[in-house]
This record gives structure tokens, C-alpha cells and sequence, in this order.
């Protein structure tokens, strides 16, 4: 009985690896479909044009849409409640092993120090995986992403003094994007964490990542900050793939969690145009749906 | 060779000095014939170490890519999607690689910085961007996946033999002059990025 549930998971996760790797979210599609209208640059509008034509060749030839496919990472909204808790640790690697082989994935697990590249995806760590335990549910929801060199080169966190002010973050994140944006393929999804020390501030940024890309925070400082970089960024001109065009992000999303008294953590995240961010949730019974990507069926 | 085909400018390898020294920092180009990848640890061998290339890279084309290519049940490889990696990461390096390798076109993501500019004027080569993650865009101009040299690297790093077909887009970012078109874009983009942060530092110093 538990071997048949077991399948259904690792089935269902392999199956969901490989639609994210190959079909962009719903949210990430249209906005993407949106800043390629209000383009003028010619240049800008060929460069959308052949990113438009890789989707519908990917999707075409099941094919991973960017060979990046990344390091594997999985953020588990379990509820407490979930009566698969206990395996999905195993189960998600048993997924991205059987991903790998069967989309497949590109190999990107290379140990620390000994350099060797694993060859299948799995490490010491590998798949990445963050828990939260959602208290009185019992169903669970996975966040995919697919870690990639070009984004999460830019990465940076540090802790200010909080007399450096908010508007730390500005310069912090706008030199992030013209000394490295570049190269994180452009229009950038740019996640903001803001907390207490360097790994909140971190973890906060990369669940900014997780949010769709026209979503607003709920604090109103912070919405207000998310629309000023957005405008600001917007204002730079990157375009598509750092060419030069009207527009240099698909959003800016801060997530923020209080702070010491005595420290200011911020850090910065980057998605590129091919944000392969993913979720699915299972209920109780292991049926699932994807809230991301209406196209998957399972 | 250079061929006009389609309104496309089409460059086959050898690739010889008339073919690339009209270029300019932003012009169009596509390439046919022998194409080799090879990014971080292939340019450490290199350069670093000494090592001979593994291929005739002389006169032709180096990709800064690590693709997925799958196996098939003959032995053959099939190229399943491949796209530019960061070209910044390979500066360090390049200048020393144009010199040892005779290589005429470097390919990769985003722009690159001095030395390589330097590499192209002194050994008349240029430096092209891909459009990134467009992969399956790419790996349909590859004809042909021969071979695979210095496995032991892994997939990503290993250095994969390809014949390609009119495979473009190609922007020059460097030219043979060294002339370099995201480094003069940067300039442009720090001083909007300035005003900007200037604008919305005002904004947030009224909270």
C-alpha cells in the first residue's frame, strides 16, 4: 500500500520536473507576452521574438527550454498533518534521479572541494530542500526551482547597520543589477529578503522568487519600495538579454521579517526571463494539482 | 567563408581573417561548420596547464556552453538543448586562449571585458552573444553531435564536437578593433542607474 504511494509522488514530482523545465509558469508567460508588446527597439523586439520561438520549440520537441536546468531545489510547505511526511525526503531525491534520466535534466551536482560532478543530480544536500511545517493541514505544497549559474551568480547578502537606513537597499540592489544583471538574462525577476541576519535575509530573498511576478507585499512600505526598484530598474534599460530596451524586469518582490535591534540583513536574488519556478500541491489522498501551470495533467 | 543568404550574414568554418574584420560591435552573424564548447575547466586546461586543445580550434569557433546531450542506444549523441553560458566567467583566461588556440570567434553569454578585447585586436578574433535560454532555439542549427573529448569533466564542462547550420543569432559584442558594445551599453546603464538611485533614495529618506 505504501509502495503504491510512494510512486504516485515520485512519479508525479518527476513528471512536474520535467513540465518546469520545459514550460514556463502561467504568470511568467503572460508577463513576458506583455513587455514584449510594449517594446519599441527593434533589436529588443527580435531578441523577445526568438525567446518566443524557443518556447514554442521547447514545448514542440519536449525539450528542456534552457540547458540550465540548475541545482534542484525544493521548498516543502508540509502540513503537519500529511500522512507522506516522513518519506518525502527520499521520495523527492528518488524524483530528481528519475528527472534526470528521463527529460532529461543536465547534470549539475558538483561535490565541494573534491569537484567531482555527481552525474546525477544528487550530492551531499542535493536536492536542496527547505521545510516549513504548516500547522492543522494535512496537505502539502512543493515550490520546484532549478537553480541556474547565470541567476544565481548575482546573489549577495549583507548586513548593514541600521543607521545606513532603507535606503541602503537601493544602491545595494541596483549595482547588483548593472554589475551582473547582464548575464542573468534579462527581464529579471529581482527577489529582496530583509531581515536579522545574512541567512533570513537570504531565505527571505529566494521566497521572494517563489511569489508570482506581478504580486504586490502586504506590507505597504515594502509594496511601496517593490514599485520605486521596479520603476527604477524598469528606467535602466537593459532590455531583453542586456541588449537595450524599454524595460529591464518582469518584478521586483521583497520579502521582509523583523529585524535586531542592531543589524539591517538584506540580500538580493535574481530569476531570469526563464523563471522555471514551480508548485504542486498533494492533499491528504495524493491527488495533486499544479497552481502554477495549467497545462499539467500529471 | 561569408555568404549573404536570406538577408542573413552566414560565416563557415575556416574562418579567416576577411570574414571578421568588417564586423562591427553589434552587427547580426550566424555560423556554419565545426563547432567545439568548452567554458570554465577546458579554458584552465588550456591555458594553465598547457594542454593542447582536443580539436582543430585553429581558424574556428568556441562555444561557452554546457549542453544537455542525451545518448543514444546506437552510441550516438543526440544534442537536446544548448545555450551560451556567462562569458565573464572565462576573462581571466581568454586572452591566453585566443593566443594559444588561433581560435576567430568566441561565443558566449553577455559581454567580456579587457583582455579579451585586447586578444581580439591582437589576433584578429571576435567575441559574439547568444541569445540565453533560448536552447532548443540552438540545438536544432546542431546537425551533428561527433564527439565528446575530456569527458572526465562532466557533461557541462567536456568539450562537445559539433557540425552547426546557420546557428544564430550571434550579436558581436567585441570586434577586431576591440571595440566593445556591453561595456560602452554599462556606461549608459551606471548613469541611469545613478539617477535612479538618486530619485528613489529621496523617495524613501521622506519615510
Amino acid at each position: 500500500m505504501n509502495a503504491e504511494k510512494e510512486k504516485i509522488i515520485v512519479d508525479a514530482m518527476a513528471s512536474f520536473i520535467g513540465h518546469t523545465v520545459k514550460i514556463l509558469p502561467d504568470d511568467v508567460g503572460a508577463k513576458l507576452r506583455e513587455l514584449s508588446e510594449k517594446e519599441t527597439d527593434p533589436a529588443a523586439m527580435a531578441v523577445y521574438e526568438t525567446m518566443f520561438r524557443n518556447l514554442r520549440l521547447a514545448e514542440e520537441l519536449d525539450r528542456p527550454l534552457c540547458q540550465d536546468t540548475g541545482v534542484v531545489q525544493f521548498w516543502v510547505r508540509c502540513g503537519s498533518g500529511f500522512p507522506m511526511m516522513n518519506e518525502m525526503e527520499r521520495l523527492l531525491t528518488e524524483a530528481v534521479l528519475k528527472a534526470t534520466r528521463e527529460t532529461p535534466l543536465r547534470p549539475n551536482c558538483v561535490e565541494t572541494f573534491s569537484d567531482v560532478n555527481t552525474g546525477n543530480n544528487v550530492g551531499k544536500g542535493v536536492p536542496v530542500i527547505w521545510w516549513d511545517i504548516v500547522p492543522d493541514r494535512d496537505d502539502c505544497e512543493i515550490y520546484t526551482y532549478y537553480a541556474g549559474g547565470g541567476c544565481s551568480l548575482p546573489g549577495k547578502a549583507e548586513v548593514f547597520m541600521p543607521g545606513a537606513g532603507y535606503k541602503a537597499i537601493i544602491p545595494f540592489v541596483l549595482d547588483r543589477v548593472t554589475e551582473y544583471g547582464l548575464n542573468a538574462c534579462p527581464p529579471l525577476l529581482i527577489g529582496v529578503g530583509v531581515g536579522n541576519s545574512v541567512e533570513t535575509a537570504a531565505m527571505n530573498s529566494k521566497k521572494a522568487l517563489m511569489r508570482s511576478v506581478d504580486s504586490v507585499s502586504d506590507d505597504p512600505k515594502a509594496a511601496e519600495m517593490e514599485k520605486l526598484l521596479e520603476e527604477g530598474v524598469n528606467a535602466i534599460g537593459l532590455g531583453p538579454q542586456g541588449f537595450g530596451g524599454s524595460s529591464s524586469v518582469l518584478g521586483v518582490n521583497i520579502v521582509n521579517t523583523p529585524r535586531h535591534p542592531a543589524t539591517l540583513g538584506v540580500a538580493v536574488n535574481f530569476g531570469c526571463w526563464a523563471h522555471r519556478r514551480g508548485a504542486i500541491v498533494f492533499d491528504r489522498d495524493l491527488g495533486f494539482r499544479s497552481t502554477t501551470h495549467s497545462g499539467f495533467k500529471g | 567563408m561569408t555568404e549573404i543568404k536570406n538577408g542573413k550574414t552566414v560565416i563557415t568554418t575556416p574562418v579567416m581573417d576577411e570574414d571578421i574584420k568588417n564586423l562591427h560591435a553589434g552587427d547580426t552573424i550566424y555560423l556554419s561548420g565545426d563547432l567545439f564548447t568548452g567554458r570554465d575547466a577546458v579554458h584552465e586546461r588550456v591555458t594553465r596547464e598547457g594542454r593542447d586543445f582536443p580539436g582543430s580550434i585553429k581558424n574556428g569557433a568556441v562555444f561557452h556552453a554546457g549542453p544537455i546531450v542525451r545518448q543514444l542506444d546506437d552510441g550516438s549523441y543526440e544534442m537536446v538543448s544548448i545555450g551560451p553560458t556567462t562569458s565573464m566567467r572565462m576573462e581571466r583566461f581568454e586572452y591566453d586562449f585566443i593566443r594559444e588556440t588561433g581560435v576567430k570567434i568566441v561565443i558566449g553569454k553577455g559581454g567580456m571585458k579587457d583582455d579579451t578585447a585586447r586578444g581580439c585586436r591582437e589576433f584578429c578574433a571576435i567575441h559574439c552573444a547568444a541569445p540565453a535560454g533560448c536552447a532548443v532555439v540552438n540545438a536544432v542549427c546542431v546537425e551533428e553531435t561527433s564527439g565528446v573529448e575530456w569527458s572526465d569533466l562532466g557533461m557541462p564542462e567536456a568539450v562537445w564536437v559539433m557540425k552547426v547550420k546557420e546557428f544564430g543569432p550571434l550579436i558581436v559584442t567585441i570586434d577586431t578593433e576591440g571595440n566593445n558594445y556591453f561595456e560602452n551599453k554599462k556606461k549608459e546603464y551606471n548613469a541611469r542607474k545613478d539617477e535612479q538611485a538618486e530619485r528613489i533614495t529621496e523617495e524613501i529618506a521622506r519615510w
